[in-house]
């Protein structure tokens, strides 16, 4: 059953990734990046943290991708584009290397911590199995209160630093919208 | 395995018994949900006939009810063609993923069930235990914010996807004002949060056991009053029905729609109407518990408290639908700038101020802090926060008149 969930989700993610990229419409790319999400939150929800899917499908998937079409079909650029002009000559070929570096660093990163991670059965993420861990943290509300003790604890700093640059963005974005009276032309429209 | 719910009756081995008790679940659920879609319709019109000195729909059925049945079985066998500059994949896709959220919030929802003593809820059915619910997961009311949250993707996609300028219009007027009342909607919520201590439906339920536990009253009126106004906006109803303004947007977003896909539209409205009750009568009033003062509880005779848990849920959902069916009998649609004036400037500042003070509150309870000082306090900070605020909105209203002049 896990191993079918796993499957399945994985994917979930694969194909919304390739979608996202081969998708000619910038919507329907759009809508294949809310297909990798859920499938993400999916697999948050195999791995017993329900809270982070739920917040997962809130915010990216009921946010912020509502966003990025919100703005696709305000500015009318929901159009297929001929992708044959590049405005930018390195980008595609730096995006082939930074994707490649990427995948490396995850490669890498698996190989090196192979052994570290439990994978047996009631072992790291698997504490379905484990009655006296599952006991612990397989409760109601055990997710949400270990998530909010690191992060109203050890994490609190960096999680109220997180706020100000929150704060930073929304100011400097109505500050670059703003169309001041003092300047003669008409101040330019962030996005 | 505890991917799936917690359930009693999901523990230990699955036989066949469980099964079947889950199937009928969703069985019945589905059926009542499409049922009572059928009465809303039929309700919301002979109601609002009746509020405007009309007769109403009187002609299929005893007192015009099988009107909303003779107008389905219309739809469904109608043509439903694809105009020519839609987005043909989205056009098909939008109706469902209108739907589909509107019948899932129903999974999370205690629709019975004895909730007295302590039971938390849970009921006996041939010899098994099991909540009258189909499922209670620990994240339960995050999904229905979650749901809500995915449900603006029907409407949005569907004005999209016809190509045609008046759906867009209504699509994105939807957007921004679903995505504007979600935060006033997510922190009313959170007031309830605060005072349920749990995050699961059936818990939130069994945390208001007497009247004066009702978080309508624990939570102090405000976050119910933000909570509804929230609500009746993200359901579109009126006076916040912008997006399907007739005079101004021929239907809203589904003005290309036709056939099955209108219908599908037409039932997710209904049905998200009998939804959001639900929701607020289990946020707010209770859900299936009985009304009960001190020690005294109103009990229906003859009838088991498993049963008894279901009508009060149906009575109290009734009420709210009365009061969704009188808005929109009683008040004018606001301008746009109105509505999103209204989300921003009044609701969020206000249900956060609410929801810090109840924090606060709380957090002095524990700590054997003055109740009366804190509240002080806190009125305090946010007649402060309240004069910064309107000198910022002084200072951007004389910027803007001075760009446009």
């Amino acid at each position: 059953m896990t191993l079918v969930v796993f499957v399945l989700a994985s994917i979930m993610v694969l194909g919304g990734g390739v979608g996202v990229v081969i998708m000619r419409n910038p919507v329907h790319a759009a809508l294949s990046l809310v297909l990798t999400l859920f499938g993400v939150a999916v697999h948050f929800v195999a791995m017993e943290a329900h809270f982070l899917a739920a917040v997962q499908v809130i915010v990216y998937a009921g946010a912020i991708v509502v966003l990025f079409l919100f703005v696709l079909m305000l500015l009318g650029v929901d159009k297929v584009e001929n992708l044959r002009i590049e405005p930018l000559a390195v980008q595609r070929p730096l995006a082939a290397v930074m994707g490649m570096a990427l995948v490396g660093l995850i490669v890498a990163a698996v190989i090196d911590t192979r052994d570290a991670v439990l994978t047996g059965v009631g072992g790291g993420i698997d504490v379905a199995a484990n009655t006296a861990l599952a006991e612990e943290v397989g409760g109601h509300d055990a997710n949400i209160r270990q998530l909010s003790d690191n992060l109203f604890s050890q994490y609190v700093f960096a999680f109220e630093l997180t706020s100000v640059l929150l704060v930073v963005a929304v100011a400097a974005t109505v500050l670059m919208t703003r169309k001041l009276p003092d300047r003669p032309d008409d101040g330019g429209g962030g996005e | 395995m505890t991917i799936l719910a917690i359930d009693p009756l999901l523990d230990g081995d699955l036989l066949w018994t469980p099964i079947i008790i889950v199937a009928l679940k969703v069985l019945v659920i589905f059926v009542v949900g499409l049922v009572g879609t059928m009465f809303m319709v039929w309700f919301e019109r002979k109601m609002i006939a009746g509020m405007q000195n009309r007769v109403g729909p009187n002609k299929a059925g005893p007192f015009g009810m099988l009107q909303t049945l003779a107008d389905g079985m219309k739809l469904i066998f109608k043509e439903g063609f694809v105009p020519d500059r839609a987005d043909s994949l989205v056009y098909r896709l939008a109706p469902f993923l209108a739907f589909v959220p509107a019948f899932l919030v129903w999974s999370v929802l205690p629709l019975g069930g004895d909730f007295r003593d302590g039971n938390g809820g849970v009921v006996t059915w041939f010899g098994e235990e099991t909540r009258v619910q189909l499922a209670d997961p620990p994240v339960g009311i995050l999904l229905v914010l979650a749901l809500s949250s995915i449900a603006v993707y029907g409407i949005m996609l569907a004005g999209w996807s016809s190509g045609s300028k008046y759906p867009l219009l209504g699509a994105v007027r939807a957007t921004a004002q679903m995505v504007s009342y979600e935060a006033a909607l997510g922190l009313s919520l959170a007031a309830v949060l605060l005072a349920a201590g749990t995050l699961s439906t059936s818990g939130i339920v069994g945390a208001q056991s007497s009247l004066s536990d009702w978080h309508i009253v624990a939570t102090g009126v405000l976050p119910f009053v933000i909570f509804m106004i929230a609500a009746t906006a993200e359901l579109n109803r009126p006076p916040f029905d912008l997006v399907e303004a007739e005079q101004e947007l021929v239907g809203g977003f589904n003005t290309e729609y036709s056939a099955f896909r209108f219908a599908l539209f037409f039932l997710a409205e209904f049905m998200n109407v009998i939804t959001m009750s639900a929701v607020i009568v289990t946020l707010f009033l209770g859900g299936p518990q009985p009304i009960r003062f001190g020690d005294t509880t109103l009990d229906i005779p003859l009838i088991n408290n498993g049963l008894e848990g279901t009508i009060w849920f149906l009575l109290k959902v009734f009420v709210f639908l009365y009061v969704y069916v009188w808005l929109r009998g009683t008040l004018p649609r606001l301008r746009y700038d109105q509505l999103m004036d209204f989300g921003w400037k009044v609701l969020i500042p206000v249900s956060l101020g609410w929801f810090l003070l109840l924090a606060a509150l709380r957090v002095g309870d524990g700590q054997d802090w003055n109740a009366v000082a804190v509240t002080a306090v806190s009125l305090g900070v946010f007649a402060v926060s309240y004069l910064l605020f309107a000198a910022a909105t002084r200072a951007s209203e004389r910027n803007r008149e001075g760009a446009t002049s």
